[in-house]
């Protein structure tokens, strides 16, 4: 079912959270609001799912407004992100317990979390407590309660942050493949941009309540509209430099380096100070546009090494390469910038 | 436990230590069941007559079975709303924004710090205006406002430790607030609700200063006041009937120990593991 937030806002006390926020979430899509703390994500999925009251605006599920509908009515599954099963109870009656509450007859409420059970691989497991589980299982627990009343929309609020990190990765995948498999709309909320672009359809990224950027993973990373969403996606993070733009080009003030700038924007931009990023995957060895600076960090990743490279002014570049000769830090280094792929941005952050 | 110390000087000095304590509670109950003189360490005859007020009652005195009724109503009823009351009130002072909560914590806290005795005249004449002066529900209900404050503040630290989000769970998988409270918050404070009931109970068994002053009559008589009054009786000074009657009063306490130790064990370790 369709989500609509129509100039949504949240107060808390004096304090306004949230204002006027517009999203929409279409039928069947998952959507990840990608975002650090403080910056209103879960404020606006606990708002969702009723928990918090709305201070202005409306919420709608379909074509119905929700936003004065209790919890217990708007019909939501949500997963916590410490999972929030109910320790005295097994996991066939924590999964049991919304029909329970329901009043399904026994039979029902027995073959509905057999089913599930069998959807999310728990089904030896059904008669243990919560505390008998290991992290992995207690999640998909938590999810088939969630999903066991058939719920319009999921919430899922930072579910994979209390796992360690191959669970992280079994259960990312599992999650988006019961997403797909019941067809239902989900938010995902997140400060993990791997996660965000790994299992969403499209993310929204948010910064101090307001949604800044929606679009769907890839061409986010290829397109973002502002310096804080191109540093918020992509690891290692993408690295930026401040110069001037002259006759064309980039000038990078410490070393004099020239990057060659589209047409349209060296002309609108002649003389102005601009920050232009440059993602690590684009500075490398055979780049076309030479730099020189002294190689400050290295961290291997297996099969690739990140090289942080420290021009004279202290501005750093990022550099992600397979493994070559040795490198060492406090080596000299003059490795080429693909300026084709250079993102401008004004000094107020906004790409230009 | 290992041996990197020597276990019997430790088991002697602890031996010493408690040697006397054990000592009392043994001759305690010999002379329950002898006629062993004073000062004579040597128990002489095996007998059953300080054990006659089971059957008989003492002249002046009430039945020892109402009294020991009277003890039993005035410690279960007590228990019961300490129970029921506590465990609301301790989680709405832990979840519910109440008007003047804070207040309300506060007050409580003060009112747990009064000694019992610089309250007893006050309420006395509180009775005596409303009736209930030498009644067991007058005293039942002293009983319990100053048992409240110690069970309000234990239930509410407590539900403190019961995680919100099992609470927002509850209410999204469509259950009422009250709901929530009765199904799934009570069950995690479980051990709290047993080892207050236990207190209570307790307390409420071994309560002396109240039902003395409070309700003294013989028909509403608790054995507290029952045993003080043989030992104030300086006419018919029976002391192997004093201790008698005091092994009866303490056995429900020692038998109630044995059951639930465990329990009484768990307020230290309790939460809410599953």
């Amino acid at each position: 079912m369709r989500i609509l937030l129509d100039k949504f806002t949240k107060k808390f006390s004096d304090l306004t959270v949230i204002d006027e926020m517009d999203l929409e979430v279409r039928d069947g899509e998952m959507i990840a609001l990608l975002g650090g703390s403080g910056c209103g994500k879960s404020t606006t999925l606990f708002s969702i799912c009723g928990i918090h009251k709305v201070n202005g605006g409306r919420i709608l599920f379909g074509d119905k407004d929700v936003t004065n509908v209790t919890s217990q009515e708007r019909n939501v599954g949500v997963v916590f992100q410490s999972f929030a099963l109910y320790p005295h109870l097994t996991v066939e009656n924590n999964i049991g317990f919304p029909l329970k509450l329901r009043k399904e007859s026994k039979a029902e409420i027995k073959r509905k979390v057999d089913e599930i059970a069998e959807m999310v691989h728990i089904e030896p497991l059904l008669q243990r407590r919560p505390g008998e589980l290991s992290g992995g299982q207690q999640q998909r627990v938590a999810l088939a309660r969630a999903l066991i009343r058939r719920p319009d929309v999921l919430l899922l609020d930072e579910p994979l942050a209390n796992l360690d990190a191959t669970l992280r990765l079994e259960m990312r995948s599992e999650i988006r493949r019961i997403q797909q498999e019941t067809g239902i709309t989900a938010v995902l909320v997140t400060h993990d941009q791997v996660e965000a672009m790994s299992m969403c359809d499209r993310i929204a990224i948010m910064d101090a309540g307001k949604i800044i950027q929606i679009a769907k993973p890839r061409d986010m990373y290829e397109n973002p509209v502002s310096d804080y969403v191109a540093g918020f996606l992509g690891s290692p993070p993408i690295a930026f430099l401040t110069g001037q733009v002259q006759d064309g080009n980039f000038v990078e003030p410490s070393t004099g380096t020239k990057m060659p700038l589209s047409a349209e924007i060296a002309a609108s931009q002649s003389g102005r100070q601009v920050k232009v990023g440059i993602r690590p995957e684009y500075f490398q060895p055979d780049g076309a546009t030479k730099i020189a600076g002294t190689v400050s960090f290295m961290e291997s990743q297996g099969r690739e090494t990140l090289y942080n490279v420290t021009l004279p002014d202290g501005s750093i570049l990022r550099s992600i390469q397979g493994v070559h000769d040795p490198v060492h830090i406090g080596d000299r280094v003059e490795w080429g910038v693909d300026s084709a792929e250079m993102m401008v941005f004004d000094m107020n952050g906004l790409r230009l | 436990m290992s041996g990197n110390y020597r276990k019997w000087p430790m088991i002697v000095f602890l031996s010493i230590l408690t040697g006397p304590i054990i000592l009392m509670y043994i001759y305690l109950f010999v002379d329950t069941v002898t006629n062993t003189p004073p000062g004579s360490m040597v128990p002489n005859e095996f007998t059953l007559e300080h054990w006659r007020f089971l059957t008989e009652t003492i002249p002046g005195r009430p039945s020892i079975w109402l009294a020991t009724w009277n003890t039993f109503v005035f410690a279960s009823v007590t228990t019961v709303i300490v129970l029921v009351v506590s465990s609301a009130a301790g989680y709405s002072l832990s979840r519910l924004q109440l008007p003047a909560r804070s207040f309300f914590l506060g007050s409580i806290m003060v009112l747990h710090a009064f000694p019992t005795v610089t309250l007893l005249i006050a309420i006395f004449l509180i009775l005596q205006m409303l009736g209930l002066y030498n009644s067991l529900s007058g005293v039942i209900l002293v009983k319990i406002s100053l048992e409240l404050p110690f069970g309000i503040w234990i239930m509410k630290g407590f539900y403190d430790t019961v995680s919100w989000e099992i609470e927002m769970a509850g209410i999204q998988d469509g259950a009422t607030r009250f709901q929530v409270w009765t199904k799934l918050v009570l069950p995690n404070v479980k051990p709290a609700i047993m080892a207050l009931g236990i207190f209570s109970f307790l307390a409420g068994w071994s309560e002396f200063i109240l039902p003395l002053v409070l309700a003294p009559d013989n028909k509403v008589q608790v054995l507290s006041v029952y045993l003080a009054a043989l030992i104030a009786d300086d006419n018919n000074f029976d002391m192997a009937l004093f201790k008698s009657v005091g092994v009866f009063y303490v056995l429900p306490v020692i038998i109630l120990f044995i059951f639930f130790q465990n329990k009484l064990m768990n307020i230290y370790s309790g939460g809410n593991k599953g």
